[in-house]
């Protein structure tokens, strides 16, 4: 049973507010500027309560249960995060407050950007971009400014993994840079001999997400990077994955020029159904000053530049210019502030082990079951793949169907048919805060499907059954788009 | 503090079933010399430590927010019904991800979809996309759709010289990666159709904002014509809270409505995260960015709701995608939903007449102060909820005299974002000033001018 909208709620009269009395003098309105009507819901507010509460049971989130979707890192929001970010003095900051009432949130980003120069190694951090995309589009702008003020503005082709994110090449255009893709060889690593046919001159640089889109760590890492850097290319690196690796390893060190990282992942900040996110970008010396602004500075009493010590915002000196219309995402900030804060580097360490601690402990109960075709020691998450049953006699099952009739069992689904260089992947990404028990039922559930697969495939080709929703035709949903309901006034 | 639920047990059992001694064992393709770095970070601290640490920076910073301000420049303080974060906090909710499995997130899927129909009718457009960062970014991934439509062989972006200059600088970032060459008249026209002389046949859109950085509206259907007449796109910036009484975009004539939802229910948080507004007409939705919710039916024939058109998208397409967003900010546009569901036909309207009435009050009454003028640049045009104050001295003094005596944001002083307006504040009124509020600030400009008009 699908729940009524907001517009068949709706009657004429109902209100979900009191707004105050006009307390001035009633001004002229501009006759010839006024819209007709807004047709907007009616509603008590208990009825907008009621709504909104049907609509989250209809919801599915990190609270409700597992949720082992790879890529996304869906592991426990503390909830800390969701107070400090509502103190009066945070939420009701503007933006362009004068700089002397805002030191104390402007410190705390200027630690922000410390702690995350010092997990990733890098020389300077930008707060700026407002997720991982947007992270690497400001990355690609900047390789780019670097290389034309080198004399390198004949450069333009961006090399990219063929287990990458979509998002790769997508912020490669928008760059205004061409995509050259290098396959993976049979270890789930770049191939090295293809990387080292592609670098040349017209490289700008290599994006690359280590530990890969297969949850692997890319074993030839320090001579990826030489190979690049040889060329004359930059290397920029996907922190998607970052969360197997704080405190593990700086990519910085390894000599890797530029990294977003994702607060939403690594640093726990809730998904919000999709955002907002945040993608801080960490930069090596010679790509800081290019970095987006503003940034925060500390200023001492000794820098005669400045009257007052203290923080302040500014624009590096040879930015690419503004990601966002103020500082970016600082709601998100003080969240992932208030999450390393709580954890340390220790702590931060001990995240990571145990993400891939669970990663590979699924991966070894699973894999005769779901067959792993690059079956090494993983890290955070694993790909396996889903077209499991008889396919012979065309009897068998898609990823899609295996993820279906998980949600009967209760457990969100794993990200399906991506990576794109395994067929019917199932990337599965358990995260450090589930519990041997939670992942022992995951696999009990995985392998009752497994056999269903074979004994009773018609099972899971109609799944779910027990959603409140059968399977969603999203073909017809495509072929004629019907994009925001039809208000009262256009019904026939 | 540690959200990890493993026990020594637990490890040892999930060791042996892998094969391995301990769990750094499983970290051996990390090059060793670099593996498991000494991090110079803070100690771990406990809960309660972290958030009292907290509590004080924000209560330090809390000076100027006791009583609302006047400071808005795109940024404003409205009311937000106690409904709004009573739906966020749900965690079915802000803990989910992107509903890429439909059967478990119909509930966000229809929040979304509703919205979508509410912006649609709030800006007088075809579609809404689901969301995206903010307001600028909004109003960049537009450009980028209206170079698109002419492939490149368009290759002029004109923006009004009125446009947020934080936004403006917005869209010269995302231009970096293009052909394209954003322009500006030098000077507003008293018009308003400054920019008429720049469109040409090789302008892809023409950027309008209204109201304009300093609170005026804008002509905006005449300046439709004028874009269509030579083929280009009109991509308007509208405040969401002033659409609850003004004509609409769509109304004008324009393509693209691009605009910072903030204003609908979302805190100002230092500027984030806050809320991208993108409404277009039918015939750009297959080169839109960003998600897009489509209603559909189930096995059974039941209504229901899943993200669609996403062929155009970077997870399908990649680098033929319109555009790379993957995740936006769908948590905001569901508290602009739930804004939106609260106040309902009549309360918008209401919120937008409370702030036309009270902005006016305010500026009726600093108009008669000495040497004061409103709008000096353009005085005959109407505003919504803020306006300018032209002052007899630096503005920056006027600012600094409200903030401390009646300990409030007094307003954007404009000679930090133009040279040549020094003199000029900017204050944004809405309905959460009472007129007590309003004639506190009157009066204490009244005693800066006195007091001060002599000396700069």
């Amino acid at each position: 049973m699908s729940e009524p909208t907001l517009y068949e709620k709706s009657v004429a009269g109902r209100c979900a507010i009191t707004l105050p009395a006009l307390d001035v003098p009633e001004a002229e309105l501009p006759a010839e500027l006024l819209r007709d009507d807004l047709v907007l819901p009616e509603l008590s507010q208990l009825d907008v309560i009621r709504h909104y509460q049907q609509l989250s049971q209809r919801s599915f989130g990190v609270d409700s249960g597992f949720y082992p979707l790879g890529s996304c890192t869906m592991k426990y929001n503390p909830r800390i995060g969701e107070d400090v970010a509502r103190l009066p003095g945070f939420a009701h900051a503007h933006p362009l407050q004068p700089p002397e009432s805002v030191q104390g949130l402007l410190e705390i980003m200027h630690r922000l950007q410390d702690w995350l120069a010092e997990i990733g190694g890098f020389a300077g951090v930008s707060l700026q971009p407002a997720a991982g995309a947007q992270g690497e589009l400001t990355a690609l702008l900047m390789m780019r400014a670097y290389q034309q003020d080198h004399g390198q503005g004949h450069r333009s082709q961006i090399l990219i993994p063929d287990s990458a994110h979509g998002t790769n090449p997508a912020s490669t255009s928008m760059a205004g840079l061409s995509v050259l893709q290098i396959p993976s060889d049979p270890h789930g690593n770049i191939r090295l001999d293809a990387l080292r046919a592609a670098c040349d001159e017209s490289v700008v640089g290599l994006m690359i997400t280590n530990p890969n889109t297969l949850g692997l760590f890319e074993q030839e890492i320090e001579a990826v990077i030489e190979l690049v850097h040889g060329c004359g290319g930059l290397v920029y690196g996907d922190g998607a994955n970052m969360n197997a690796l704080a405190g593990v390893l700086r990519p910085g060190d390894l000599g890797i020029d530029l990294m977003h990282y994702n607060l939403h992942k690594t640093f726990s900040t809730p998904h919000g159904g999709g955002g907002p996110g945040s993608g801080p970008l960490g930069a090596s010396e010679r790509l800081r000053d290019y970095l987006p602004g503003p940034i925060v500075e500390q200023s001492t009493s000794e820098d005669h530049r400045q009257a007052e010590p203290g923080y302040r915002l500014v624009r590096p000196p040879k930015s690419i210019g503004r990601m966002c219309t103020f500082h970016g995402n600082f709601g998100m900030i003080v969240r992932a502030y208030a999450y390393i804060a709580l954890h340390g580097a220790a702590g931060l360490r001990d995240n990571s082990l145990h993400a891939v601690l669970n990663a590979n402990y699924l991966r070894v109960l699973l894999r005769d079951a779901f067959p792993v075709p690059f079956d090494r020691t993983n890290m955070h998450e694993f790909v396996c793949r889903g077209d499991v049953g008889d396919q012979s006699k065309g009897q068998g099952v898609t990823a899609t169907d295996v993820c279906k009739r998980l949600i009967d069992f209760g457990f969100h689904p794993p990200t399906s048919h991506f990576p794109l260089i395994v067929p019917h992947a199932l990337m599965i990404e358990p995260t450090e805060t589930e519990s041997r028990e939670t992942l022992d039922a995951f696999v009990a559930a995985m392998r009752a499907i497994e056999r269903e697969a074979r004994e009773s495939p018609v099972l899971l080709r109609e799944a779910p059954h027990q959603a409140r929703v059968r399977r969603l035709d999203e073909v017809r949903a495509a072929r004629k788009p019907i994009l925001r309901e039809r208000m009262p006034h256009e019904q026939e | 503090m540690s959200f990890v639920p493993h026990t020594g047990a637990d490890r040892a059992a999930m060791l042996a079933a892998i094969g391995v001694e301990q769990i750094e064992s499983l970290f051996a393709d990390v090059p060793e010399a670099f593996r498991f770095p000494v991090l110079d970070l803070p100690p771990a601290r406990a809960e309660l430590e972290v958030t009292r640490e907290l509590q004080e920076i924000a209560a330090a910073s809390s000076r100027l927010r006791e009583r609302p301000g006047f400071l808005g420049a795109g940024s404003y303080h409205h009311y937000i019904p106690a409904t709004v974060d009573s739906v966020l906090r749900r965690g079915e909710l802000f803990t989910s991800y992107t509903p890429y499995q439909p059967e478990i997130a119909q509930g966000f899927l229809q929040a979304t979809f509703e919205y979508q129909s509410m912006i649609c009718e709030l800006t007088g457009m075809d579609v809404s996309t689901a969301s995206h960062y903010d307001g600028a970014t909004a109003l960049a991934e537009a450009v980028l759709i209206a170079l698109s439509k002419s492939a490149g062989r368009r290759t002029k972006i004109v923006a009004s010289p009125q446009l947020h200059p934080q936004l403006r600088e917005v869209v010269a970032t995302y231009l970096r990666g293009t052909n394209a060459e954003l322009v500006t008249p030098r000077a507003a026209a008293a018009d308003g159709m400054e920019m008429s002389s720049l469109l040409d046949d090789d302008t892809a859109a023409c950027i309008v904002q209204s109201p304009n950085y300093f609170g005026q509206l804008e002509p905006v259907a005449e300046l439709a014509d004028r874009v269509h007449a030579v083929g280009a796109l009109l991509i308007a910036v509208p405040d969401p809270v002033a659409l609850g009484m003004l004509r609409t975009p769509g109304d004008d004539g324009a393509d693209l409505v691009a605009a910072e939802g903030q204003s609908l229910g979302i805190a100002s948080s230092f500027g984030g995260p806050h809320l991208g507004i993108l409404a277009t007409k039918q015939a750009h939705v297959r080169r839109t960015a960003g998600r897009l919710v489509g209603e559909t039916v189930d096995a059974k024939g039941e209504r229901g709701y899943v993200l669609t058109l996403s062929t155009r998208e970077q997870h399908i397409r990649r680098e033929k995608a319109t555009s790379n967003i993957c995740t936006n900010a769908a948590l905001m546009a569901l508290a602009a939903a739930v804004h939106l569901a609260t106040l309902g036909r009549s309360g918008l309207r209401r919120v937008a007449e409370l702030c036309y009435h009270k902005s006016h009050y305010a500026a009726g009454q600093i108009a008669t102060l000495p040497g004061c003028v409103i709008n000096p640049q353009a005085p005959d045009r109407p505003f919504f909820k803020e306006f300018v104050v032209g002052l007899p001295f630096d503005a920056e003094r006027a600012s600094r005299a409200i903030e401390s005596e009646l300990g409030v944001l007094g307003g954007r002083p404009l000679g930090l974002d133009f040279d040549d307006r020094e003199d000029q504040l900017l204050l944004a009124v809405t309905e959460l000033h009472t007129r007590e509020d309003i004639d506190a600030l009157v009066a204490t400009l009244r005693k800066t001018v006195s007091s001060g008009s002599v000396s700069r």
